[in-house]
């Protein structure tokens, strides 16, 4: 096409903004990122084998260096529950840890180097095949993972809510809160208004979840790709080094606070279903 | 018209939307990072015993505030780079 330029900076962003899609139905319903789902479940098995061997050969004697990490992580996470949430805490804690550590991992794709996933596959399969072969290492910045996460703490606060009051009294403040009478008719004709508001708020939290996550790492990833792109030959390697470098320190506090954020917010939602009106 | 006065119409346009997109954006991130700063700065000078309180939420509010100034910039940039507009006249026009 003549209108559109070819090759340079438009191709170069292009040609990583896709994803390693498996089709496995007709639709773009029924296709799979390989790349995001691999990556993803990597990092957590990562996450989970490490806290496991730390836990195994935990002491209560003088701590080693990676114990006293892994407890400073662990009793991190249980403090802002504690302060958060006040009930039982033994299952909303490891929720809350699990949350964290594995968005952190996700999240620190980011920066590892854009184009390694490429230039590996150059390496073994030739030029041809890297041209054809996508992959994108951030499975944050991939708007499926954020919104499976996010789906998956919005039925664990529904949960807690009818753990809370019961299956009954959690349908009976969908359609009594926030708006309260006494006179039934009154009560009655509320239902509606109440309902409609209970769940806007309800659904409005998933997708305020997803989209923060998602829209911070997408954006951190296309600053990054930005850059590489602009600064791409050798003359201009230096300069392309310390662009990246300034971003990626930066980046590193949006990392750690989306992290902090999308785990704080589960547990602020926790408490909430557990509040009565 | 022809196809290539078509599509400077559409990319004139998103350029458009990419400036008030960004530009809006920043303007109500930064206002609002720095009524929360300077707010921050008042209570620390007032009672300093609470900074380590306070600087806590204060970086949970900054991450929430600029949250939804990058996914304004994510969708910009994705108008930038890989306009789907573009894309769509394309398939419209069937080239």
């Amino acid at each position: 096409m003549a209108t559109e330029p070819q090759g340079g900076l438009t191709e170069y962003i292009q040609h990583h903004l896709h994803h390693n899609t498996v089709q496995l139905g007709n639709g773009p319903f029924m296709s799979i990122h390989l790349d995001s789902l691999v990556v993803s479940f990597a990092l957590g098995l990562l996450f989970c084998l490490w806290f496991w061997l730390k836990a195994r050969k935990a002491t209560s004697g003088v701590p080693s260096k990676g114990q006293a990490f892994v407890e400073l992580i662990v009793e991190f996470v249980d403090t802002q529950v504690k302060d958060t949430f006040h009930g039982d805490r033994r299952t909303v804690t490891p929720l809350a840890l699990s949350i964290f550590m594995w968005v952190t991992f996700m999240n620190t794709m980011d920066l590892l180097p854009l184009d390694a996933p490429g230039m590996a596959i150059r390496a073994m399969g030739g030029a041809e095949m890297a041209h054809h072969t996508f992959f994108r290492w951030v499975p944050t910045a991939d708007i499926n993972t954020t919104i499976g996460l996010a789906l998956c703490v919005f039925f664990i606060v529904i949960g807690h809510g009818m753990k809370a009051k019961g299956t009954l009294g959690f349908g009976k403040e969908l359609v009594t809160a926030p708006f309260h009478a006494h006179n039934p008719i009154v009560r009655l004709v509320l239902v509606p208004a109440n309902l409609g508001l209970n769940i806007i708020e309800y659904l409005s939290k998933p997708v305020s979840l997803a989209m923060r996550l998602f829209g911070n790492m997408y954006g951190g990833e296309l600053v990054f790709m930005l850059i590489a792109g602009l600064f791409a030959g050798w003359i201009s390697f230096l300069p392309g080094v310390l662009f990246n470098t300034a971003w990626a320190i930066f980046h590193i506090l949006i990392i750690l606070l989306q992290a902090f954020i999308f785990m704080m917010l589960t547990i602020v939602y926790i408490a909430t279903a557990h509040e009565h009106h | 018209m022809n196809l290539v006065e078509l599509v400077a119409h559409v990319q004139g346009l998103t350029a458009i939307a990419i400036g008030i997109i960004i530009g809006l954006g920043a303007l109500g991130a930064c206002l609002g990072i720095a009524i929360m700063g300077s707010k921050f700065l008042e209570s620390a000078a007032r009672q300093p015993e609470l900074v380590p309180l306070l600087q806590g939420r204060m970086f949970l509010l900054a991450g929430l505030i600029d949250a939804a100034f990058i996914i304004g910039l994510a969708v910009a940039l994705l108008f930038a780079f890989s306009n789907p507009l573009i894309a769509a006249l394309k398939v419209a026009v069937g080239g």
